[in-house]
């Protein structure tokens, strides 16, 4: 069966969409992820979609909801390299995805991911007030 | 048909009649005119009687075939006097002036026969308004192809992406803000974020006069796609009416960065990006 490559670097784990998303490929990659979040114990996760042409709602909700399942397993997502008529599509579909981190290229990604994890292992290390 | 062509041969009898009087009453106004222009004028007043004279003998169908020469002619004329910018009653008086000449030739004709007189007005009233509708008409047309011209233009250069530092963008907004702009503006400014690998980018609204809850959608939906970019996007240029209006109208703009200024939005653009802006005092003009 066809699937995404989840490459793992350090604490985070890699994923490059080279190929149409279909829906069946959108929820193997949902699955496979969140079973590698646990298995390495990733921080982060890295979606490069730049090569993604086209995006329908229900890529557009899976991507939100990969964000959302990643942070319940406590690692911060990232999106890069979205395309601009991806984006306007998504946008004009109602899907603004206000819970995930993007980014411009795969290089930018990687420095949001580094900071967006110091600031919650800092967050983590203050004790609560309360 | 008899009546029409007792024009016609009142036409064809007194041509140069109604001719010289016609060019007379075209000028009674009290313009100033040049020769050249006068000349010009009855060049153009001959051309059209003749044409006329022609029709007039083969039908009153304006509309046919016969009356094609008459039409281009009018057409040209009217398309003239619009780019121009004549009034579109200074269009029409050149058909409508004619009635005058072309009455007293008829009545001259048929004077002793009221019967005929009134059937040969008629015919002339009807045929006259209809060629001064279409002047009309035409004037109008070629007035509406200028404006879309014109709005493709603006269209075309009204949606500028400034590129203020390495990382930042500003995209001053002037005009109107309508779907069609705003799909305009969206792609402009998300195609120059990938080239020029911004992380921020500003959008001006201070030559926006109106906001309304539709600009402020597009507004939004465009920060929100610039989002998806992985740039920042904060709103500049925020005039005091503007922001009573936004708030009147119940427009939720607390998840974007908004500032009064562009030169504020700037600062703020140049400060998360990790720059400073320093004053050096050694400089004449740092005292003020």
């Amino acid at each position: 069966m066809e699937r995404i490559p989840i490459l793992k670097m350090g604490e985070y784990l890699l994923v490059t969409i080279q190929v149409d998303m279909h829906d069946r490929l959108a929820l193997t990659l949902q699955d496979d992820l969140t079973t590698q979040i646990v298995k390495h114990r990733s921080r982060g996760v890295l979606i490069d979609i730049s090569t993604l042409e086209m995006v329908d709602s229900f890529i557009g909700r899976m991507l939100g909801s990969i964000a959302s399942m990643a942070r319940l397993l406590d690692a911060e997502t990232v999106v890069v390299g979205m395309q601009p008529s991806v984006a306007i599509t998504l946008v004009e579909l109602g899907l603004s995805l206000q819970g995930i981190r993007t980014a411009l290229d795969v290089e930018k990604g990687m420095v949001t991911l580094k900071s967006s994890i110091t600031e919650s292992t800092q967050d983590g290390d203050t004790s609560p007030e309360f | 048909m008899l009546s029409n062509n007792k024009l016609a041969d009142v036409f064809e009898k007194r041509e140069n009649e109604i001719a010289s009087k016609w060019l007379e009453l075209q000028f009674a106004d009290g313009r100033k005119v040049s020769p050249a222009a006068q000349t010009e004028a009855g060049r153009r007043s001959r051309d059209f009687l003749g044409a006329l004279k022609n029709a007039t003998r083969r039908g009153a169908d304006i509309n046919s075939n016969d009356w094609t020469p008459v039409r281009d002619f009018l057409t040209d004329l009217s398309a003239g006097q619009a780019k121009n910018g004549s009034s579109p009653s200074e269009t029409a008086t050149f058909v409508f002036s004619l009635k005058q000449p072309v009455f007293t030739a008829l009545r001259e004709e048929h004077g002793k026969d009221p019967a005929a007189l009134g059937d040969a007005i008629w015919e002339a009233t009807e045929l006259l308004d209809k060629l001064g509708l279409l002047t009309t008409e035409i004037y109008q047309k070629t007035r509406e192809s200028v404006i879309s011209r014109q709005q493709q233009e603006m269209l075309e250069l009204s949606t500028p992406v400034v590129r203020l530092w390495e990382n930042i963008l500003a995209l001053p907004l002037i005009g109107t803000l309508d779907s069609a702009r705003t799909q305009i503006v969206m792609q402009n400014l998300l195609e120059a974020i990938v080239q020029t690998r911004s992380d921020f980018a500003i959008i001006d609204i201070t030559g926006v006069p109106v906001v309304d809850t539709l600009v402020a959608q597009h507004l939004l939906k465009t920060v929100a796609a610039a989002r998806l970019m992985g740039a920042d996007c904060l709103i500049s240029g925020i005039r005091p009416q503007i922001a009573q209006t936004i708030i009147h109208l119940g427009v939720d703009l607390t998840n974007v960065t908004t500032k009064a200024t562009l030169a504020d939005a700037f600062a703020l653009a140049l400060k998360r990006s990790g720059h400073a802006v320093v004053r050096d005092n050694s400089k004449p003009g740092a005292s003020k």
